[in-house]
């Protein structure tokens, strides 16, 4: 349909006189404003950030060639794998949100149900919220003495630990809230992916006797991996970015940061607490590459699951 | 009719989690310091209705909240102004380049936000524009994404009806503002709910380029206080409840758009 619609576009130009030449001058100034602001504050920085992560901040300001001097040190930095290995761990966390997803988006789509609007407003009134408050609230929630979380946990007698100061708790405790925010947004993804199947599936399958669970499993998971491809790939470039969460639940000073500690925000540490450029350059420019990795990885291996039909 | 109400049972279990930390944040925010820290939790709030103007008192929240509320306008003000211009441009015009352009567009979709602060900020320094409002709007009003989106709403209207238009005389700037923009007015709205969120929440940038709580936005001045206030969860949580609450009111009364509109881009984008 694309195809059809550009190749009808490119005869149309290739016809002389059918559209005024100074539509070309029209284009270039309709989009002039955008490529203009796209340059300053996206592309030109890109290329900035680059050369910044090969050079080290002077005594006196300026830059100092370093050449790879700063990705080296990155990979004997103690807290730089750390945050690697942090980040990886809660990516791979909040990608488990995804069944989640699935399922509530199913029941969601259990037909004749009523009210639905009122659970998609419940389900999506965390996306909505702003993460600062989110992180405040989840953090009293998770506090280890008079938190609600453990005095639940108590009440079924597990004594929980601190979660948020606890190095070895807190990225977990971070990534059930990751999951909690994002849950809304991924399910509302997979409501749209499941109005999109065709009921003759389910018509067809039903005359041949499936029951509801093997139509489950044998039309609508199948039919729905585009969709899962799809919030799968985001979710994790919007995970291997995590900042706010981990902000607003830990401490700067608190020996949960460790445990905790993520490459955004080491990269924030870098470069605007300790004002290390070159650094914190080096930093970004290792997520863009763990990014770009992991999401061409994940355009490999869907051949092997994604159906399109 | 068991299976439904199965299906129910699950939703509302499910729903009851997703909306307990509000329930208690609002719950808390009308406490005393004393009973937002006693064991076993209260959940019943003896109406502490001064948290809320002692958070107005203590920081400078009603200038943050201007500030939040001047910078999301103008964002989604100017990105719906020039998204749409190039959007059209790159659905509706021939030039040439357009398709390298364009894919140098996409190309900034693909790279993390991290990238560009960094540069940014001394682009900010250089103009005198750290601790000032335009420095979170400059950046904000540019965006590829809403570039992307938009065009694809443009790429769905029928070629007639530039062309009737060309034979009556009108230029591309007026076919494009008298014409096609009513017709994307689906895509503009939800472009313009999600920048609103968007800008609304945002953390990182605000953070690093306006230190001056004079000049901070929600979102920032929130973070800022989790340090100085962290003993006193009743004030904090006033300040979450006034920070969020307008997005969250606009998602209720706008749900259907907001919805319809993410759920496009998940199936174009």
């Amino acid at each position: 349909m694309l195809l059809t619609e550009e190749r009808a576009a490119a005869k149309a130009a290739a016809q002389p006189g059918r559209r005024p030449r100074c539509d070309w001058l029209w284009g270039y100034g309709l989009i002039a404003p955008m490529a203009l602001g796209l340059a300053v504050f996206y592309l030109w920085p890109i290329v900035q950030t680059l050369y910044l992560s090969f050079t080290e901040s002077g005594v006196f300001g300026g830059q100092t060639w370093v050449g790879v001097d700063n990705f080296a040190a990155l990979f004997g930095d103690e807290e730089m794998l750390g945050a690697l290995r942090n980040t990886l761990l809660y990516s791979l966390l909040v990608l488990i949100g995804v069944p989640l997803a699935i399922v509530i988006a199913a029941l969601l789509n259990v037909p004749g149900l009523r009210g639905l609007g009122f659970y998609r407003t419940l389900y999506f009134l965390p996306v909505v919220t702003m993460p600062a408050a989110v992180g405040l609230t989840w953090r009293y929630l998770y506090n280890g003495d008079f938190g609600l979380i453990n005095y639940l946990l108590g009440e079924i007698g597990i004594d929980g630990p601190y979660w948020v100061s606890d190095p070895e708790f807190a990225i977990y405790a971070i990534a059930v809230v990751g999951i909690w925010s994002s849950l809304g947004y991924n399910a509302v993804l997979f409501l749209a992916g499941l109005q999109g199947i065709p009921k003759h599936y389910y018509e067809a399958a039903a005359i041949d006797g499936a029951g509801r669970m093997r139509q489950f499993f044998r039309i609508t998971l199948p039919l729905l991996t585009p969709t899962t491809f799809f919030v799968m790939v985001i979710t994790l470039i919007n995970a291997l970015q995590v900042f706010d969460l981990v902000y607003l639940m830990i401490d700067t000073k608190s020996p949960a940061l460790a445990g905790s500690r993520t490459i955004v925000y080491l990269f924030y540490e870098q470069g605007f607490v300790q004002n290390s450029r070159g650094y914190a350059a080096a930093i970004a420019v290792v997520l863009l590459a763990l990014i770009l990795a992991l999401t061409a990885l994940q355009f490999r291996l869907q051949r092997r699951w994604v159906h399109y039909e | 009719m068991s299976r439904r109400w199965i299906v129910h049972a699950v939703l509302l279990a499910g729903g009851l989690i997703m909306i307990t930390p509000f329930v208690w944040q609002l719950v808390v925010s009308l406490q005393t310091v004393t009973e937002s820290m006693r064991m076993p939790p209260t959940p019943v709030p003896s109406w502490q209705w001064h948290n809320f103007a002692d958070v107005f008192r203590t920081v400078p929240l009603g200038r943050q909240f201007l500030n939040t509320v001047i910078v999301t306008a103008a964002v989604t003000a100017g990105q719906l102004l020039l998204c749409s211009l190039a959007a059209f441009a790159f659905a509706r015009l021939e030039f040439p380049g357009r398709g390298p352009i364009f894919l140098l567009f996409l190309a900034v979709l693909m790279v993390p936000g991290e990238l560009f602060l960094l540069p940014r900020y001394e682009i900010m320094q250089g103009l005198g524009w750290l601790n000032t409002l335009q420095a979170l709007i400059a950046p904000g009003v540019f965006g590829a994404f809403g570039t992307f989106l938009l065009r694809q709403f443009f790429k769905t209207l029928p070629r007639e009806l530039d062309e009737a238009a060309r034979l009556d005389g009108a230029n591309p700037l007026q076919i494009y503002w008298w014409i096609m923009l009513p017709l994307v007015r689906p895509g503009l709205l939800a472009l313009g709910l999600l920048t609103v969120m968007w800008s609304w929440s945002s953390l990182l940038w605000p953070l690093v380029v306006n230190t001056d709580p004079e000049m901070m936005t929600l979102s920032a001045g929130l973070a800022s206080l989790r340090g100085q206030y962290l003993t006193n969860y009743p004030v904090l949580f006033a300040g979450s409840v006034v920070a969020s609450l307008p997005v969250i009111v606009l998602f209720v009364v706008m749900q259907r758009q907001l919805i319809a509109g993410i759920a496009f881009t998940g199936s174009k984008g």
